[in-house]
């Protein structure tokens, strides 16, 4: 299977193992990932805080882009997809104000745990499981960009999403359920307000600890940096001591899978996550 | 509020705000399903629907100078919620971008700065940058002075090592090669970061 791919600027940075993991299962899967030719960032919130037409424009750059090269467009950044859906959108339902384009909305935007999670794809990934989870009790989060609003993400249950609980159930983890799938981490105001992050972080990582998970799943390089990095002023914040490992999805995915890169991945946690898998017999 | 404080509600502004949001904040009826789920009211000065009410009332300087139209993370929780279809997010946008234009203090000026930053990344090179974005946005924002007084940045600093050794800050920005057109895109908005 071919598909365009959409990496973003944080899986080529902050969020590096989220794009080296993507690579490798998509490779064991079968499935060609074609980096989007040329591809610019999508503006992010900066844009539309600052400018309607320019938050549109951005995004919509890289469509005409996957429109040309004609194969369905998969985005791992929650924020990037939002974007792109928004765009995608804006052009399709011919939205105020109006902007010219050759875009017509031919391929359809997927959000990398969405195309995953198609019914084709998950059987292939049943057969070639080689190492079930067994011991991972996981909280899965989805965080808000991938599911809100539903008219722009198309979700299917906004408020109780149930695609990474299905994966990874599927791989052998056990999913724990909790209250905060689809909550805040305080997004892009890591740099301007890390106060705000450490609240709202560290609130979902005391709720994690406390459904009795051992471990937090992310799809979303924003989620897991807040969540991954800030554990250190989180402690200090709580006045006890943090350490939780913060997946990204695609790295319990080529863990189970068996790839031999799980650990490189893992090494640029902050949060080291290397003893729970080893106390599991997962690594 | 004081009991004794009059507010004359004025419309005008209302009908302006519709315009340039395309939401209509009279279809409100105050039912606070907004600012339950509101994950930042802890820091904000007035909630998401006390903006939405006093947009109809008027009160356009309290509005623009407020912390909460540039705290609100667009996680899109109101939007999603409200029963009357009111995109109060997209309302928040909409109130950011006044705010800049209209020359009045703003409420927290760090998040513009960044924005401002990331925008200018990605208008010179089409994508964000992050180690220069960073090092200027410590700059710009003052952060800089803040953090080593209370001894914070020195924290910052060791993170930020921690990531540039584990292959996460990259020392030298990517850019693409359609960089003339987005600098179009750019002077088209008008948006000149
Ligand atoms: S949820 Fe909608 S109707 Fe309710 S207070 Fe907020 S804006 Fe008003
Ligand atoms: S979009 Fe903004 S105002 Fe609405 S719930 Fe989220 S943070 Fe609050």
């Amino acid at each position: 299977m071919k598909v365009s791919y959409y990496p973003g600027c944080s899986l080529h940075s902050t969020a590096l193992e989220y794009d080296e993991s993507t690579q490798e299962v998509c490779q064991i899967l079968d499935i060609d990932l074609n980096e989007l030719n040329d591809w610019n960032c999508c503006g992010a919130s900066s844009a539309h805080s600052t400018d309607e037409i320019l938050a549109i424009e951005l995004p919509l750059r890289n469509l005409v882009t996957a429109e040309e090269a004609g194969m369905d467009l998969v985005v791992p950044c929650a924020a990037c997809f939002q974007r792109l859906k928004v765009a995608e959108k804006h052009i399709i339902e011919e939205k105020e104000p109006a902007i010219e384009t050759s875009y017509q909305g031919k391929v359809p935007v997927k959000h990398l745990l969405d195309f995953f999670s198609e019914e084709e794809n998950l059987k292939v990934i049943k057969e070639k499981v080689k190492k079930p989870l067994s011991g991972l009790k996981a909280v899965c989060y989805y965080g808000c960009l991938i599911v809100r609003p539903p008219e722009i993400t198309d979700a299917i249950d906004h408020e109780n999403p149930q695609a990474m609980d299905e994966l990874l159930t599927l791989l052998g983890a056990e999913t724990y359920p909790w209250s905060y799938k689809t909550d805040c981490c305080g997004g892009g105001l890591l740099l301007s307000r890390t106060d705000i992050i450490i609240q709202l972080s560290g609130k979902l990582l005391q709720m994690a600890e406390e459904s009795g998970a051992n471990c937090i799943v992310t799809a979303c390089p924003v989620c897991q940096v807040n969540l991954d990095t800030r554990q250190a002023e989180i402690s200090k914040n709580l006045g006890k001591e943090v350490h939780f490992p913060v997946f990204y999805f695609t790295e319990l995915l080529g863990l189970a899978l068996g790839s031999e890169e799980v650990g490189q991945w893992l090494e640029r946690h902050i949060a080291d996550p290397s003893d729970l898998l080893k106390s599991k017999n997962l690594l | 509020m004081q009991s004794e404080s009059v507010i004359v509600p004025d419309h005008t502004w209302l009908a302006e705000v519709g315009k340039s949001s395309g939401e209509n904040a009279s279809d409100c009826y105050q039912c606070l399903k907004c600012s339950s789920g509101c994950p930042v009211t802890f820091a904000m000065d007035y909630l998401p629907h006390q903006i939405i009410h006093m947009i109809r009332m008027g009160l356009k300087d309290e509005v623009l100078k407020s912390s909460s139209i540039w705290l609100c993370t667009s996680c899109e929780t109101c939007t999603t919620r409200c029963p009357n279809n009111i995109d109060i997010a997209k309302i928040m946008d909409a109130m950011r971008m006044t705010s800049i234009k209209s020359g009045l203090k703003v409420g927290e000026k760090r998040v513009p700065i960044f924005h401002n930053t990331f925008l200018s990344s990605i208008k010179s090179k089409g994508k964000v940058y992050e180690l220069g974005m960073i090092g200027k946005y410590t700059l710009k924002s003052g952060d800089a002075v803040s953090k080593l007084k209370s001894g914070s940045l020195f924290d910052e600093a060791k993170l930020g090592w921690q990531m540039f050794k584990k292959g996460k800050l990259k020392l030298f920005p990517k850019k693409i090669k359609g960089r003339k057109e987005i600098k179009r895109l750019f002077k088209k908005t008008g948006e000149e970061a």
